[in-house]
């Protein structure tokens, strides 16, 4: 039935998204620096960045990979560092800003991804809930290191001084890139043994791919990005303490994936849109604003389950073959409707 | 003589960790929730104790308020965020749990503030304190460790000898299967809530007769250590829970007499990793064998 749709070719769809990721640019670009919002909400915009790289990185192990880490942010908080230190060092002060910065993020990326593959050997072992508990056990235990190496990390106070990096540009082409890579692994030959995986372990086993391999991959791929979404992090703040790496922000990254629905990449970007401006959003309420939070959170889960998304990803090409198809769509289903009601 | 006394201090806080983490044990065993909003019940209790203390002055009444303010807290909790997600996905249980634990902190720091405050624990345990060749050993300690010996003694009975312990054991080893059998699981996962948040009212109350301070925030490192002496001991399994208490309770203490205070946590959660990668479903934990 399908084949007699108009199909949009691949360059016209590559086109396409190239369109629409300029044109968010210079839409964002207009309102952060033409003065239509003020300071507050243009450093919501960047959290909003850094969140999004953060949610659709962790997707990659739990809505992907089917399973359950609660240490994303001890990974973020390896990137930060190694980010802040990088910068702050001889070679990174020495560099041009442009160049400096990419080299950053990248250091930052690769340290982390090297941490993610140092914890994910032992961890993948486990499953389900263990494997919980013990990503947990070390992003709690890179924080405490954090607090008990002064002399590298800055200790409780933090480090300070960071050079602030983070513009409205760095931080949307790094989410660009960031999400276009991920996209394109899980749309590989890669993605998809990942994605067997999560189906089912043993058939995916029993077809010959390395489990052991793919989830360490997708383990690393996914501390890769934490890392760089935390050398943001770094360069946004300005100033990082271990105190916001704890277990409740690993939770936060997490609730941001549940709640735009595992799998579903345009969930984890709007739900870390979402709940990343919600507290500002809610700053009228004031004190109640935590318990609403959470009551919302709640509501969603008991109402929709499986997120808001569901496993729906956001395609425009797929949108406007749908509009160019249109009329023939709507006359095999008025045709379907006819024979149904005949048969 | 002074690693006498670090064992029993040990043991204390063993046994309070070991009160707390049946609490996560039990509601595991039977619905595999890691329910994060118990330690958030413990941090309610503390409240509960502290406004009824100050309501009455009666330290017994005190007590008795705080297990049932906890009881039925918990009971409210399970009837209307996880009875809706029976038959949902796991991790979206999961959220709700994390849900509630933010809920209840929440409203804890908007009803009472954030400010810590203190806790009348002299009041409630007397400050007494026994010389025993040498060795001093406070009444609270004795207390502590009494409590929670007699009430495990006493969930062991429950579940093993009464019809509705049987009831549990059944529903944890195959729900289906029990309802089956004419077992109504909803009323059997009720009473495992009802058991496991009575356990954390009186850990609440020991807990805060050791650190005599109350605080919105209090519940959540406890409970993740509770949750982690649960794991440890083999999540589900009720003799593991108290093996992994104690064991936590021991390890954090010597790390702290050693000198290492900083490094606690590192060395709980350096345990645990190290625990699960020997034996990964930790002391007493049934091996899961995955059927093709």
């Amino acid at each position: 039935m399908k084949q007699y749709y108009k199909r949009i070719s691949m360059p016209a769809r590559y086109l396409i998204n190239l369109v629409l990721i300029i044109a968010f640019l210079a839409a964002g670009n207009a309102i952060v620096s033409g003065g239509v919002i003020n300071r507050a909400q243009s450093s919501i915009i960047l959290q909003v960045g850094i969140y999004i790289i953060l949610a659709v990185s962790l997707n990659i192990v739990t809505g992907y990979l089917g399973q359950l880490p609660l240490g994303h942010a001890g990974f973020m908080a390896v990137g930060a560092y190694a980010g802040a230190i990088f910068w702050k060092s001889g070679y990174g002060a020495s560099l041009p800003a442009g160049l400096s910065i990419i080299i950053g993020l990248i250091f930052a990326g690769i340290v982390a991804a090297i941490f993610g593959i140092i914890i994910g050997v032992p961890a993948l072992r486990l499953k389900g809930d263990y494997l919980a508990i013990i990503t947990l056990g070390f992003g709690e235990i890179i924080r405490v290191c954090i607090i008990n190496l002064p002399s590298i990390t800055g200790g409780t106070p933090g480090l300070m001084g960071i050079p602030k990096y983070s513009t409205f540009l760095v931080v949307y082409i790094a989410v660009v890139i960031s999400c276009a890579i991920i996209h394109m692994l899980m749309k590989s030959r890669h993605g998809r043994a990942i994605l067997s995986i999560r189906e089912n372990e043993i058939a995916a086993e029993s077809c010959g791919i390395n489990i052991t391999y793919y989830k360490v991959m997708a383990f690393a791929v996914s501390s890769f990005f934490a890392g760089i979404a935390g050398a943001l992090y770094a360069g946004y703040q300005g100033l990082l303490t271990p105190a916001s790496f704890d277990f409740m922000a690993s939770i936060n990254i997490l609730v941001m994936v549940v709640l735009g629905g595992m799998g579903s990449m345009i969930g984890s970007i709007i739900a870390a849109a979402v709940l990343t401006s919600l507290p500002l959003a809610l700053q009228a309420l004031n004190t109640y604003r935590m318990v609403i939070y959470s009551l919302l959170l709640i509501i969603v889960m008991i109402f929709k389950p499986s997120g808001l998304m569901g496993t729906y990803d956001f395609s425009m090409s797929r949108i406007l073959e749908r509009i160019i198809n249109f009329k023939q769509i709507r006359a095999d289903k008025k045709a379907k409707k006819a024979g149904d009601a005949n048969g | 003589m002074l690693f006498l006394s670090q064992l029993i201090n040990g043991l204390q806080l063993g046994s309070i960790y070991a009160l707390v983490a049946l609490g996560y044990s039990m509601v595991y065993g039977i619905i595999m929730l890691l329910n994060f909003a118990h330690g958030d019940i413990i941090m309610m209790g503390g409240y509960f104790a502290l406004v009824a203390f100050a309501a009455t002055t009666n330290p017994v009444l005190a007590i008795i308020a705080t297990i049932v303010g906890c009881v039925v807290l918990a009971v409210v909790i399970e009837k209307v965020a996880y009875k809706p997600l029976r038959q949902a996905p796991r991790i979206s249980l999961l959220i709700t749990a994390i849900g509630v634990s933010l809920f209840l902190q929440n409203l804890a720091q908007l009803i009472w503030t954030a400010n810590t405050r203190a806790f009348p624990s002299t009041e409630i345990i007397p400050a007494i304190t026994f010389n025993v060749g040498g060795l001093s050993i406070s009444l609270n300690i004795i207390v502590t460790i009494c409590v929670s010996v007699l009430s495990m003694v006493l969930l062991a009975f429950i579940v093993q000898k009464t019809k509705m312990g049987k009831a549990m054991r059944a529903v944890s080893e195959d729900t289906e299967a029990a309802q089956l059998m004419g077992i109504n699981v909803n009323n059997t996962i009720t009473y495992t809530f009802i058991i496991g948040s009575a356990l954390a009212g009186i850990g609440a109350i020991l807990y805060c007769c050791r650190y005599p301070i109350v605080n919105p925030t209090m519940g959540s490192l406890l409970g993740l250590k509770a949750f982690v002496a649960a794991v440890l001991g083999g999540i589900g399994s009720i003799p593991g829970a108290m093996i992994g208490g104690f064991a936590i309770g021991l390890a954090e203490v010597f790390v702290t007499s050693i000198g290492l205070s900083a490094w606690t946590d590192a060395v709980v959660f350096a345990v645990l990793i190290v625990v699960l990668l020997i034996k990964p479903t930790g002391f007493m934990g049934a091996s899961m064998t995955e059927k093709v």
